[in-house]
């Protein structure tokens, strides 16, 4: 309104002024951009031209697929349920009389067999089913502040934590319920050698946690030497039977940069799960790290998994590039190249009968 | 606006100054000229000693004619100065109403007398009063109350229709929300129940003791209620609004768009609805000003069976628009030479010429003034006075007839020239000049009421040279100096075709020189007398005596008794008007009864509709002296005006007819009785008239243009093409609106019309079920025949009806069977109709129907329809701005709609649509991810992607992109849009955006969301991946599924579409990879620190995104792949042909 009427105004007194060139004028640019006009890739989609795309795709996933598929199977992998839910289980007393105050240890023996030696470097994982480590407040229940060695919230652990944060006052270190629910087994595994002795395979308990976490995440208040020290003054957690700065003799290890600790406190995403355990080195490259034969895995049982019904485990798998065996993402490559190279040749069909119509002008104009 | 304007306002002894809000009942009010009433006043007193005040209502029902209010009758209040002190009154209305034509009350004189009053009466808030110095007036009512007010209806909230259905869409994912909800509560309270005792990951509360399992359960609902909360697009509503204002970026400067002559774009005023552009099904149109031009342009006239066309008038305004200044200039310039040169040829003791002299002089000093008002007359100042209805070019041919003739006769015998039986041309001419209403009038109303007060006795001084004589050839002098100080400038200004050559004018043919002379002297005069201008209750009548005036006959001065003209040569003669027989739309035709001054003959001229004029001329048996030749005239007229017709020229017949002394006297008794009868008095004085218009003599016929605006037709064409109804919305009267109609190609040659014009309920009833009937039919056997051969061309029926009938029509009980037959018809056409009628019809249609409406106006009468529909579009530069103020957009003329809907519209609306489709899919999906999750994690609400991420990720990752693909996408470029219309249709059937299309899109959301969630798990599944570890290529996944996605709809990848894509993905990767590394424990649980680090370094995360992007989008690709070649849509098809053309462009 304002602008108008002061055109009008200005028409009125000045024609020639308004003539000479230094008028106001609101004619909006000619460019490209602001008229829309800007060069553009306008790809239609119809059969002739994504043709060679399905095509493609189907070729480079079916060997993708191959691939996978071949690498899954050559892994290893030997699992062994130690629950003793069956009462045939030698763990099936343990499993039963469980107290988590008990001092006196519960130990079964599980014999196996392996029937195919494994080669290469083995991981030794446990297992448990149907433990809920990703429920939302068991997830929260920690202070990484703590982990990370802060004094402060080492004596003052944070509300999360409740109500496993304090223990009759004292603060709890490390705090929250995935600290308090650590799994607690003692797992040894023996070869029974042809002629009947019973060899203890050495586990290493190194290199199972991720570095990022040893290295960053995960440090102990003051200096790792003198861990009593440090915790002075917290409690350990309910559920643990010794302090967390007895978890292990080595001073690397110990404390909340222990990687058995490590490992746990990285929460499982789903309620079946295994967890690295620990590492069967390979020797020298003449004898497979397990060769095919007998074994006993003794189990220092401590924890319970009755009253969720879960079940214990434990697998010797060996691992490729692509992980642990699954084979699923092979078959998924596979089946996926075949569906677009099958794709491929319907639309190759439809192209050479319906394709010609569109590219002839058949709009009415 | 309004309370900034001052008006008069009394108080105490005399008028103030006062502000209009601060007017009150009771006040009396005294406007002048050129003002616009504040309040409806009752009409006290005028400066017009007939109580006469004129006002203008364009503001109020879009007629611009002039309208005459009269004082109180009874009121003795016109004989002295008003005294307000002195009005001791009681006055009495009626309680305000909207009712524009109905007003009543009355006056209680001191002496207990009643004296009623009515419409007439009555001033309304909003005219502008013309032609009259002041008018002083009681307010009766004021503000609000007042009738214009009470038109007013208020602004409507308009929200588009695509965001009402997406409001619907939103609740569904409300809905769905809700469902998930309750499905999260119900499986986590199962879940528990299930669990045998307690587990050592249930983490009771903080007083140590778990919850029971329903109140768990419970509580979880809210718990999911935030986790997916992010399934309601919140965000859609910022991106739409964001959306929405880039698009009307790129509406604004479309260069398009812009009209040079204002030099105004088009304005945007709504911001929120720029894509119900591009859905309109219904156009309600204001004629007046929209359509056309309002600016009636003579244009083509045949006299005497030989058609002349007035070729130079045909050029368009635009083009004229430069030349316009530099032409007056050369008429202005070159008036002054002959003046002089017939000074010189000895009309020295001529009063007249010396009046002319006299007048020759004011050019020069209203030069500024002249020009002035040739841009003031578009801002209303003056009625219809605009510089092209005045602008009339003589046809040369006509000219030469027209002066030849008169000359020769002037010659012959000075004062008797023009009454020659036998020269129908100058009768031609004296009936365009003669036979109207027209009132002559100064812009500066003082000025005119001066003259006026003066004119009979200054007639009476010019009829009596010799006191004149005196003071005229005192003035001489001066003026013959300032004539000569011109002349180098008219040399150089000699305009070939229209100077006369000095040669001729000096020496040569005496007639001839004589002729041009007095003519050019003449327009001296018209230009002399820069603010004359006539005023008329219709403009074609304008447009008429503009037309007289430029062949020479000017209309000087008309009085209910008299009328005064100036003829080509000079002499000034005042006619004696016997009669008026006014226009009614029953006889179609007018005539006036004059007396020539110097023959004393009685002549009547008559005009009006070509069929009624031509049914009551004179048989050739009783025509004596043009035998045979008449026949000819009337066949050949009748061609012309046939052929004006499909011009879309508005066509008028003249006629006249030589009374004799006693067949006047005999009617003029028979009239009198008539006027005297108390019944039926309409239907005597009709048949006293059909009396006397018989055995009439044709005189010629004239084409009026009421121009339309630049491109109407082609855009009325291109938006019937488009499948979008058209309806016409007037004030004027059916034949006016019938004769656009047809000439911008609302209606067309081979339409079926069906006229309704009735005020009996009854008699509507009736003729609307048959007319639907009838229209039943013929859709019953056009069907069939559409089926044999498409080719068939479909009946088209349009719809005529007027306002009365309207009103009856839109009663409740007929309404139903209307809109049947509206909806039926291709173009309707509304005549008569008020604002509120107008906007009646359009809140009908649109709330009946349920179709899009979009009411394009320019007048304050059309604020209403504008604000009633969907869509208001106002056009600037017209009348004032109160359309533009109530409008959503404002364009600069018509032809603007064109572009606006079928470019602008369509896109707009494929974009925004597109958009909100792909915003609900993308939340979702995204969403979804996590409900899964919930199955995995005993439905406790866990997340297993890192809350900052999950925020991000709607916030900064994915939301560019569409935002973009919204505001830029081009899926067919304009060219096409343009011309092909149809593609516009599929907006109007919802086909971007539609329930349907919502539940493909929530399915394909589903889908793809079990995908990127499932891959990823089956791929994971048993081993030792942790929660973040698992979330973190899910998140990815659905990062590049809904990138993808987003590409698959992109139509046109320019250089932002990449940019932007680009963008996205590498922020993605920036923003995630720098939290990670910085994240140590600053976000507890979730603690990113080095999780993506860790995944990127193994090539199963590369593996698992290539493959769940893969099978995500595969359908989704492969449909429309499929659908692109087996069943291409015509938007594809169009996008097909865009591409063919190219080459063939470029050649």
């Amino acid at each position: 309104m304002m602008a108008s009427s002061y055109n009008a105004k200005e028409e009125d007194g000045h024609v020639a002024v308004a003539g000479g060139g230094t008028i106001k004028n609101k004619k909006p640019d000619n460019t490209a951009f602001k008229q829309q006009r800007l060069p553009a890739w306008q790809p239609i989609l119809t059969a002739g031209t994504v043709l060679p795309a399905f095509f493609v795709i189907g070729l480079i996933f079916i060997p993708i697929g191959i691939g996978l598929y071949v690498t899954s199977n050559n892994i290893k992998e030997f699992e062994i349920d130690y629950t003793g839910t069956d009462i045939s289980s030698p763990c099936f007393n343990c499993s039963q009389s469980f107290s988590w105050n008990s001092t006196r240890p519960c130990i079964c023996v599980l014999p196996f067999t392996l029937e195919q030696p494994f080669e290469s470097k083995v991981y030794m994982y446990y297992g448990l089913s149907n433990f809920y480590q990703n429920h939302r407040r068991y997830v929260k229940s920690r202070d990484d502040s703590q982990l990370n060695g802060d004094i402060n919230s080492l004596k003052n652990p944070t509300k999360e934590c409740e109500p496993y944060a304090r223990n009759e006052k004292v603060p709890i270190a490390p705090c929250g319920a995935i600290a308090n629910s650590m799994f607690n087994d003692t797992l040894d595994l023996y070869y029974i050698d042809p002629n009947g002795t019973r060899i203890q395979i050495p586990l290493t308990k190194t290199g199972i946690a991720w570095q990022s976490d040893m290295n960053v995440k995960f440090r102990n208040p003051g200096s790792n030497t003198n861990l009593t020290a440090a915790f002075q003054g917290t409690s350990k957690p309910i559920n643990w039977h010794k302090p967390v700065y007895e978890l292990d003799t080595n001073p690397q290890n110990n404390g909340f940069i222990n990687e058995d600790f490590i490992v746990w406190m990285r929460t499982a995403a789903l309620p079946t799960f295994r967890k690295l355990y620990r590492i069967i080195d390979k020797k020298n490259h003449m004898t497979p790290t397990l060769p095919r034969g007998n074994y006993t895995l003794e189990v220092t049982y401590n924890y319970p998994v009755r009253s969720f019904e879960g079940k214990k485990r434990v697998i010797l798998s060996t691992i490729s590039w692509m992980g642990g065996k699954n084979p699923f993402l092979g078959i998924a490559y596979i089946t996926v190249g075949s569906v677009c190279f099958f794709l491929g040749v319907v639309l190759l069909i439809i192209h050479h009968k319906y394709g010609s119509r569109n590219n002839s002008a058949d709009i009415p104009n | 606006m309004e309370s900034d304007s001052r008006t008069g306002k009394r108080k105490g002894a005399g008028f103030f100054e006062r502000r209009w809000k601060d007017v009150r009942v009771g006040d009396f009010v005294k406007v002048v000229s050129n003002e616009i009433i504040p309040a409806d006043l009752l009409l006290l007193h005028t400066s017009d000693p007939n109580g006469v005040c004129h006002i203008e209502t364009a503001s109020l029902d879009g007629e611009t004619n002039l309208k005459q209010r009269h004082i109180v009758s009874g009121l003795n209040t016109q004989d002295s100065q008003f005294e307000p002190e002195h009005f001791s009154y009681t006055v009495a209305v009626e309680k305000p109403n909207n009712n524009l034509n109905h007003f009543k009350g009355y006056i209680e004189k001191t002496d207990m007398k009643r004296l009623g009053f009515g419409t007439e009466n009555l001033l309304p808030r909003g005219c502008t009063v013309r032609n009259t110095e002041f008018t002083t007036g009681f307010v009766v009512y004021a503000g609000h109350e007042t009738k214009s007010m009470m038109n007013n209806n208020g602004p409507r909230y308009k929200r588009s229709k695509l965001e009402c259905k997406m409001n619907i869409d939103v609740l569904y994912c409300v809905l769905l929300l809700f469902f998930m909800c309750l499905i999260g509560a119900l499986g986590h309270y199962i879940w528990l129940e299930s669990l045998p005792s307690m587990p050592l990951f249930l983490t009771p509360g903080s007083q140590g003791h778990l919850d029971p399992p329903l109140l768990s359960g419970f509580y979880m609902f809210f718990t999911m209620i935030i986790l997916l909360q992010i399934l309601i697009p919140i965000s859609l509503y910022v991106s739409i609004e964001l959306v929405k204002m880039g698009q009307i970026y790129f509406i604004i400067n479309d260069v398009d768009l812009y009209d040079e002559e204002t030099d105004s774009r088009v304005q945007c005023r709504a911001l929120n609805i720029p894509e119900d552009l591009g859905q309109i099904q219904y156009i309600f149109s204001d004629k007046t000003g929209t359509l056309t031009e309002n600016k009636m342009v003579f244009r083509r006239c045949s006299v005497m069976g030989t058609e002349y066309s007035h070729n130079d008038n045909a050029v368009r305004p635009s083009v004229l628009g430069e030349a316009n200044d530099t032409e007056e200039e050369v008429i202005f310039h070159r008036s002054p030479q002959p003046s002089q040169t017939g000074w010189n040829l000895g009309d020295d003791h001529d009063p007249e010429a010396a009046q002319h002299r006299h007048h020759g002089r004011r050019p020069h000093s209203s030069v500024g003034r002249y020009k002035n008002k040739e841009t003031g007359s578009s801002q209303g100042e003056a009625a219809f006075s605009s510089p092209l209805e005045t602008e009339v070019v003589p046809d040369r041919k006509l000219l030469q007839c027209v002066l030849s003739s008169g000359g020769g006769d002037w010659v012959g015998g000075r004062w008797i020239g023009c009454s020659e039986a036998t020269d129908l041309y100058l009768d031609f001419f004296l009936a365009l000049a003669v036979c109207n209403t027209v009132v002559v009038s100064t812009a500066n109303t003082a000025q005119a009421q001066r003259q006026r007060g003066s004119e009979r006795s200054s007639h009476s001084v010019f009829q009596s040279p010799g006191d004149l004589l005196q003071t005229a050839l005192t003035k001489m002098h001066s003026v013959y100096h300032t004539l000569h100080s011109w002349q180098p400038m008219i040399e150089e200004d000699v305009d070939p075709d229209h100077t006369p050559d000095p040669a001729t004018s000096h020496g040569g043919h005496h007639s001839t020189a004589g002729g041009q002379t007095s003519h050019n002297s003449t327009q001296a005069q018209s230009t002399s007398t820069p603010k004359q201008c006539f005023e008329a209750e219709s403009p074609d009548e304008a447009a008429l005596v503009h037309a007289a005036k430029a062949y020479g006959f000017t209309l000087l001065t008309r009085t209910p008794e008299s009328v005064t003209l100036r003829l080509p040569h000079g002499e000034e003669l005042t006619y004696q008007v016997l009669d008026t027989l006014n226009f009614d739309p029953t006889r179609k035709r007018m005539s006036v009864v004059l007396r020539h001054p110097i023959s004393r003959e009685i002549v009547m001229y008559t005009k009006g509709a070509d069929y009624t004029i031509m049914e009551l001329l004179q048989t050739p048996s009783e025509a004596n002296s043009l035998k045979g030749n008449h026949q000819n005239v009337a066949a050949s007229t009748q061609r012309h005006i046939d052929w004006y017709a499909k011009e879309g020229l508005r066509t008028l017949c003249f006629a006249k007819k030589v009374l004799s002394e006693r067949a006047y006297k005999d009617w003029s008794l028979r009239r009198q009785e008539a006027l005297a009868a108390i019944s039926n008095r309409e239907e005597l004085l009709m048949e006293t008239a059909g009396h006397l218009e018989i055995q009439l003599t044709l005189l010629g016929a004239t084409g009026i243009e009421d121009r339309l605006q630049d491109c109407v037709p082609d855009t009325i064409t291109a938006l019937k093409e488009a499948g979008i109804q058209v309806w016409m919305l007037t004030g004027d009267k059916p034949e006016t609106a019938v004769n656009i109609g047809y000439a911008c190609r609302l209606l067309d040659e081979g339409d079926l019309v069906i006229q309704m014009s009735t005020k009996d309920k009854v008699v509507c009833k009736s003729t609307l079920d048959c007319a639907l009937e009838e229209v039943r039919q013929f859709e019953h056997s056009g069907g069939p025949g559409g089926m044999g051969g498409p080719e068939e061309p479909r009946l088209s029926i349009g719809l005529v009806i007027d306002g009365h009938t309207l009103g009856l029509a839109l009663q409740s009980d007929l309404v139903a069977s209307f809109l049947e037959l509206a909806r039926r018809c291709r173009s309707v056409l509304c005549c008569r109709v008020t604002p509120l009628q107008k906007s009646a019809v359009v809140t009908l249609v649109r709330e009946r129907l349920k179709v899009m409406t979009l009411a394009i106006g320019d007048g304050a009468n059309d604020v209403n329809m504008i604000q009633a529909a969907d869509v208001g579009i106002g056009i600037s530069g017209q009348e004032g701005m109160q359309a533009v103020m109530a409008s959503d957009f404002s364009i600069a003329c018509f032809k603007h709609l064109k572009k606006l809907l079928l470019v602008h519209g369509h896109w707009c609306y494929n974009r925004l649509a597109k958009m909100a489709i792909y915003f609900f899919y993308k939340n979702v999906t995204y969403v979804n991810l996590l409900f899964w999750y919930q199955f995995f994690c005993g439905f406790s609400g866990t997340s297993m992607i890192d809350i900052w991420l999950l925020i991000f990720f709607n916030l900064f990752f994915t939301s560019v992109p569409p935002i973009m693909f919204g505001v830029m996408d081009r899926d067919v470029s304009a060219e096409m849009l343009l011309g092909l219309p149809e593609l516009y249709r599929t907006g109007q059937g919802s086909e971007g955006y539609d329930h349907l299309i919502f539940w493909i899109a929530m399915l394909d959301a589903f889908y793809q969301s079990l995908v990127c969630f499932f891959i990823p798990y089956w791929t994971y599944q048993g081993t030792d991946v942790d929660i973040y570890t698992f979330g973190t290529p899910m998140n990815t996944v659905a990062f590049f599924n809904i990138m993808f996605h987003l590409a698959i709809e992109i139509k046109s990848w320019t250089v932002v579409h990449w940019v932007t894509m680009l963008a996205s993905v590498i922020v993605y990767f920036v923003v995630t990879l720098v939290y990670s590394a910085v994240c140590i424990s600053c976000n507890p649980p979730s603690n990113p620190y080095w999780i993506i680090q860790q995944q990127m370094a193994k090539p199963m995360f590369y593996l698992v995104c290539v493959i769940t992007t893969v099978i995500a989008l595969l359908p989704r690709f492969t449909y429309r792949v499929l659908s692109n070649t087996l069943v291409p849509s015509p938007l594809v098809r169009a996008r097909h042909l865009e591409r063919l053309d190219t080459p063939i462009r470029d050649q």
